[in-house]
């Protein structure tokens, strides 16, 4: 998809003005951080498991080069075939070339982000092949034709009646009379559709949570049971992943399999935890014939060996999102790429530049939750605090914003200056605000009491107290 | 230059060395052949069999598995009917083709209609093996093979999984130790597929309430046949 994260401001006042997004947003926002509160409190190693999940991955992403290697060794000796891309476009081809080999109308898919930012449905229907996608969430907006806003539940932004109404939009050749208010029927309505789909299709499509060096495996996390049936019915399934999925070993993938489920919904494990090794055996009754990876880097490469190269342990559970105030109130849409919330702040610029999302980072309060509930400990403000440091330097700011800034430094660097101007400020507004103890206008402040009001201070400063108090101790 | 070389050689570049080589190639090297395990929670290890198999049990349940436990493989041909009924089942089902479910005396259900092989669509009910089960979150462990098609797991509307209790297991890493003992050894000898279920489908994905039955089994239930001797359940 074309990224819309210049418009960010406007993305997100839409975002705060739509009241289906409140409700949705409201039941996201204290679900799942209650429900990952709970399972991080059932399991007393939890803290320890974040600290080996951080070192394993940090230990993969700096013999990345080894692994990949080891990794398509691997795959090849059972079978399968690796296929490196570039970008996003040579991945596209990759898959379109594989899809085109073995004449494929129908492609099901299973949730896979790398898959959204390539966006690769657009390229398969542009050629002629439907993609279908089957997780729930993903299918649901699919019939929208709008992007996820979740990285786990791309739905999230939606209420039971806006997926009844895409749903009766969809399966007009459906009994219009039916009743499909309530989850339940809308679940047995998608489940009905899409089985025909599953046993119809030629390529299966997903993406891994992880690829394992040690085995040439690729792993799925799913809940719902589709990532499965996607892989397993039609002749050839393509894995399609970023180079950072890599962990060295089995025992690696299950220390950081006890982050993921907890990290992202609270579980203590999906429902279909599922390791892929290659096509069907001789001898198997089921299975693809033909087990293709695609191997995405878009970016990646380069973010190591630079400040941004921690982001590359992510796991993509989604708490960082389930657990910020900007995230919950703004909803993914306004990020206006495929990474929202905090972890998109940090990835988004890193994969599409600066210029076009530098600015995202500017919508944090720097609470520092999201690196709080990490499973990897990203530190995730840190990172952004460097974007918006590059987007300062490269003069991607307003100048007035710029100007104030400079100034704002100017006078830091002089503390008695500061002092005394403050001081000057805190008396004037404390003399102007003291009737009615608070202002609706403020010059150079609009920001502020446009949308409340602004506190009239009490008319000293905090440092002019603090030296009266040292002095009439002595 | 290919995008595969490419691709390695921005990789070192930002790591700032060449491809590994000697002595740091050999201790990355090690450390995959040692493949060591890292911290496992005591939850399930610190326990005794007898008490992992209950924990196993609670956890599974936990998620919604429902799980009859029987004295003998005997019983397992009478459990599968009581079961079909109480949940107004047909009394067919497919079968995994796997010798250790062919030994169970199914004729002595003569009205039970057993067939064998993968799945088909119109299968409303399976019935497979398992690897292990993991007593940690309650999980089953299935693997692909010959008899144990992968499609048994995932298309019927019912999955009943037949268990032995000394196959439950404390963690993920017993199930990979189990895997890596199979004949042959190393990678090559890994099945195809390693299905962890931890419960029937379900989503979350309409306004954040669970249900069961999203594109996989609805129902998963476990017959646990208690085969551990009395002696190892102190």
């Amino acid at each position: 998809m074309d990224p819309t994260s210049r418009a960010f401001i406007e993305n997100a006042h839409a975002g705060l003005a739509n009241p289906v997004l409140r409700r949705a947003l409201g039941i996201a926002g204290t679900g799942f951080p209650a429900r990952r509160a709970e399972a991080v409190a059932r399991l007393p190693e939890f803290e320890a498991l974040r600290d080996e999940g951080k070192a394993i991955k940090d230990h993969t992403i700096a013999h990345l080069d080894y692994y990949l290697e080891l990794y398509e060794k691997n795959v090849t000796a059972a079978g399968g075939v690796v296929h490196w891309a570039r970008d996003a476009a040579e991945a596209r081809a990759a898959v379109l070339d594989i899809c085109r080999s073995v004449d494929a109308r129908i492609v099901t898919k299973g949730k896979s982000m790398v898959a959204e930012e390539i966006a690769l449905n657009d390229h398969l229907e542009r050629n002629g092949i439907t993609p279908v996608e089957t997780d729930l969430g993903e299918y649901i907006i699919q019939l929208r034709r709008e992007p996820p806003s979740h990285i786990i539940a791309p739905a999230i932004h939606l209420m039971k009646e806006q997926v009844e109404e895409a749903f009766r939009a969809a399966h007009a050749d459906l009994d219009p009379a039916r009743i499909i208010a309530e989850a339940p029927q809308l679940c047995a309505e998608a489940r009905a559709i899409l089985r025909p789909q599953f046993l119809a299709a030629d390529v299966g499509i997903t993406g891994a949570n992880f690829l394992i060096a040690e085995t040439g495996s690729s792993i799925i996390v799913t809940n719902e049971g589709n990532g499965d049936l996607t892989q397993t019915l039609p002749k050839v399934h393509i894995v399609i992943a970023s180079l950072e999925k890599i962990v060295p070993t089995l025992e690696d993938a299950a220390t950081l399999l006890r982050l993921l489920a907890r990290s992202a919904t609270g579980q203590e494990f999906s429902s279909y935890t599922t390791m892929s090794t290659g096509p069907r055996r001789p001898g198997d009754l089921d299975g693809p014939e033909q087990y293709h990876v695609v191997l995405v880097d878009n970016g990646r490469s380069a973010m190591i060996g630079g400040e941004f190269q921690e982001m590359l342990r992510c796991l993509r559970c989604a708490a960082c999102l389930n657990h910020c105030p900007v995230y919950t109130a703004i909803g993914g849409h306004a990020y206006g790429w495929v990474y929202p919330g905090p972890m998109g702040a940090v990835l988004t610029p890193a994969l599409i530049g600066v210029a076009e999302a530098g600015h995202l980072a500017n919508a944090s309060s720097f609470c520092g939750r999201c690196e709080s509930v990490c499973p990897v400990k990203i530190p995730l403000p840190n990172m952004m605090r460097h974007w918006r440091e590059r987007q300062f330097t490269q003069r991607q700011v307003a100048p007035t914003y710029r100007g104030g800034l400079e100034l704002w430094t100017w006078v830091a660097r002089r503390p008695e200056l500061y002092h005394a101007l403050v001081e000057i400020k805190a008396r004037l507004l404390g003399w102007l605000g003291k009737s009615r103890g608070r202002f609706r206008a403020l010059p150079l402040a609009g920001g502020w009491t446009q949308v409340r009001d602004m506190p009239a201070p009490e008319g000293r400063s905090f440092h002019a107290l603090w030296a009266e108090r040292q002095r009439a101790k002595r | 230059m290919s995008a595969r070389d490419d691709i390695l050689g921005r990789i070192r570049n930002g790591l700032g060395r060449g491809a590994l080589t000697g002595d740091a190639a050999g201790k990355v090297a090690a450390r995959v052949a040692e493949h060591r395990r890292n911290l496992i929670p005591a939850r399930a290890t610190s326990l005794e069999q007898a008490a992992r198999i209950d924990f196993f049990v609670a956890m599974a349940e936990v998620v919604q598995t429902t799980v009859a436990r029987v004295s003998s493989a005997i019983d397992i041909p009478n459990e599968v009917a009581r079961y079909l009924a109480a949940e107004n089942l047909p009394a067919e089902l497919r079968m995994a083709p796997d010798a250790s479910l062919d030994a169970i005396p199914w004729s002595e259900r003569p009205l039970l209609n057993v067939r064998l092989g993968k799945a088909e669509p119109g299968d409303a009910v399976s019935l497979t093996p398992c690897l292990a089960a993991i007593a940690e979150t309650g999980t089953l462990m299935l693997v692909s093979g010959e008899a144990t098609p992968t499609t048994l797991n995932f298309l019927p509307d019912t999955h009943i999984v037949v268990l032995r209790a000394h196959q439950v297991v404390a963690s993920y890493e017993d199930g990979w130790d189990l895997l890596r003992q199979r004949p042959g050894g190393g990678p090559q000898a890994l099945p195809r597929v390693v299905n962890f279920i931890t419960g029937p489908s379900r989503t979350g994905d309409i306004e954040q309430k669970i249900e069961l039955g999203a594109h996989g089994p609805r129902r998963l239930h476990v017959i646990m046949v208690d085969d551990v001797a009395a002696d190892e359940r102190k």
